[in-house]
């Protein structure tokens, strides 16, 4: 207690030169909190919105199906076993089936995706209600960034051409009865959803599916009758994994801000070691040991990042919440890239990311006191008394 | 003075500083006895070994060869931690150029060696109030040293020096800084405690001013005993 009180007492003695460590341990650590926060709010935005716009609480794929090959999609259906009738009878799991098509748009041709979905299920946020179609029409929804790649708007008719089950081509048109916004690309990009049963009629391929789409209520969670269940740990991996990258990213920006802070209170430390070589004696002569002496550096360091912290909590603060409740609204390129990227992104705040980073500035402060401190054990007391410790 | 406690033995003492190739004698077999109460000074010109000497007897730095024994622990032999208790405990110092530590106050630079003995926050403030009493700094108690004349900072570091109530002070030239006047005050001040308290002094000086108060002056010369006189009438007396 007393080597904190005294080096409590010496650094707050020291006038500027601690309020200038002081202000960018503060500022690195204000930040650095702003910054993991919004990486945090991101990655949960983009979870919250995949499992509401895609993956649900879980898949469960036909054998065949590979999301990342679309060379599969032409085998990848059937009709899925009666282990799952329940649940499709009370919705808690919703069909989705996936079929090549392409569609033309004044002359051009655009590959898509098509793919049929329960107008009145309540599972995805794919505003399906809008494939009710009073009369023969075949309405479909779109996502923002398929209509702009299709030159499309609410209202227009486009041509669809797909192969059904026997493998002949057909064509009809499509209304395009809504237009949605996502963050989530992946449901967007190329993908146009109409009526499951409408695409079940068109290619012959009845009562079947491509993946059942689960949410939270359906118990079933394991492989059945060859349909493999994809938890949302696999559905989310890519997310995850880009999640990861930022943080890399995240920590390579913080090592760099803590390294500039750091160095300050090195070069102070070090500086110290020489401006206070009378004082090292003294303490030595009025009865500390070198050791005593070298904790006391230390902790004078290490007290820096103490004080930067309790700074930096107490204009943090009311900064990071406020932050916290505008967020920050990115230009529409950025929510166009598909990284489930929200108009406006709003940082949250993990206590665990907090304090790791508290407790990598609190370590760090303090071995990069210790270092130029370590002299101080070695040193000859006489010598430090002269003020001639080199 | 063959009946008091020798508390300080110095037996052979040399000291060798390593220069270039060679090294450099400071000391050059050093005898020397110290009893309890000395008021002494270790005189000479500079670089006659007397900061050397006193350095060793304060434990700040060890002979290379004979043996010091100060209040019965042999120097050389003392751990970094046996070392810093006996100078916390039994040793005081005070420094040419006070060596006050700049950020604490008058009554925090006093009570400093007192909370490394732990002792409780009621002793501690009376103590110290005692010692600012004895070198008459009470009213400053708050005052920092670089509100402080150079008197006023060496009467600080001889109520530092004092408050613990050691068996010696070890004074390296303490009027180096000083006008004539506060030297007097000074040097008063330390003869007074060392009449009071039975306190060792032992200085290291070359000021004209300081031998005429002290009653036992050791003469360096190229680090050995020149002469060791003891002074029967000093001129220094007690005022009541």
């Amino acid at each position: 207690m007393l080597l904190f009180k005294t080096a409590i007492k010496n650094i707050l003695g020291a006038g500027r030169r601690t309020w200038l460590n002081v202000a960018v341990l503060s500022f690195t650590f204000v930040l650095m909190t702003a910054f993991n926060g919004l990486i945090d709010g991101w990655v949960n935005d983009a979870i919250v919105d995949t499992r509401d716009w895609e993956t649900g609480a879980g898949q469960f794929w036909h054998e065949n199906y590979d999301r990342y090959d679309v060379f599969t999609l032409q085998d990848a259906h059937g009709v899925p076993p009666d282990a799952f009738a329940p649940y499709l009878a009370d919705k808690s799991l919703t069909p989705i089936l996936v079929i090549q098509a392409v569609a033309y748009e004044s002359g051009n041709m655009q590959n898509i995706q098509l793919k049929g979905i329960d107008p009145s299920q309540q599972l995805l946020e794919i505003p399906s209600r809008y494939l009710h179609a009073d009369d023969d029409a075949l309405n479909a929804v779109i996502g923002a960034r398929m209509a702009r790649t299709l030159n499309a708007d609410e209202g227009d008719r486009l041509l669809i051409r797909w192969r059904d089950k026997n493998g002949a081509f057909d064509a009809r048109e499509i209304v395009i009865a809504s237009i949605f916004n996502s963050s989530i690309a992946t449901v967007d990009e190329g993908q146009v959803w109409i009526a499951l049963d409408k695409l079940r009629e068109m290619t012959g391929m009845q009562d079947e599916a491509t993946y059942l789409v689960r949410s939270a209520d359906c118990p079933l969670e394991q492989d059945v009758n060859g349909w493999h269940y994809k938890d949302s740990d696999f559905l989310l991996e890519d997310l995850y994994l880009m999640a990861q990258h930022s943080r890399v990213e995240s920590l390579i920006i913080f090592t760099i801000l803590l390294a500039i802070a750091l160095l300050a209170v090195f070069d102070t430390q070090t500086l110290s070691i020489f401006r206070r070589q009378k004082e090292i004696g003294t303490y030595i002569s009025l009865g500390m040991t070198p050791k005593q002496v070298t904790r006391l550096f230390t902790l004078e360091g290490t007290t820096y990042s103490l004080l930067g912290i309790l700074v930096g909590i107490l204009w943090g603060t009311p900064l990071l919440y406020w932050y916290g409740q505008t967020g920050i609204t990115l230009p529409e390129s950025y929510t166009e890239i598909g990284l489930g990227m929200r108009e406006t992104m709003r940082p949250i705040y993990d206590p665990g990311t907090i304090l790791t980073s508290i407790a990598i500035i609190i370590f760090m402060s303090m071995l990069i006191s210790w270092l130029p401190t370590r002299k101080i054990a070695k040193s000859n007391v006489v010598e430090a008394l002269k003020g001639r410790i080199t | 003075m063959s009946e008091k406690e020798k508390i300080i033995r110095l037996t052979g003492l040399v000291k060798q500083f390593p220069v270039g190739d060679g090294h450099f004698t400071a000391l050059n077999g050093i005898n020397l006895t110290i009893e309890r109460g000395e008021f002494l000074g270790l005189v000479g010109p500079s670089g006659s070994g007397k900061t050397t000497l006193l350095n060793i007897i304060g434990s700040l730095d060890t002979p290379t060869e004979g043996e010091a024994i100060v209040l019965e622990h042999s120097v050389s032999s003392l751990t970094a931690k046996e070392s810093a208790a006996l100078r916390n405990k039994s040793i005081g110092f005070i420094f040419q150029s006070y060596n006050l530590l700049p950020v604490h106050t008058v009554y925090e630079n006093v009570e400093f060696p007192l909370l490394l003995q732990k002792r409780s926050a009621g002793e501690r403030y009376k103590a110290v109030m005692n010692a600012l009493e004895w070198v008459g700094l009470t009213d400053k108690a708050a005052s920092r040293p670089a509100q402080l004349s150079g008197g006023e900072s060496q009467r600080v570091a001889i109520a530092r020096a004092m408050v613990k109530r050691p068996d010696v002070v070890l004074a390296d030239e303490p009027s180096a800084n000083l006008d004539a006047k506060n030297s007097h005050t000074i040097l008063q001040t330390m003869r007074q405690l060392n009449e009071e308290l039975n306190t060792t002094f032992v200085f290291a000086t070359h000021d004209e001013k300081v031998m005429q108060y002290l009653r036992r002056i050791v003469y360096l010369e190229d680090g050995k005993v020149e002469k060791d006189e003891i002074i029967q009438d000093s001129t220094f007396k007690i005022q009541n």
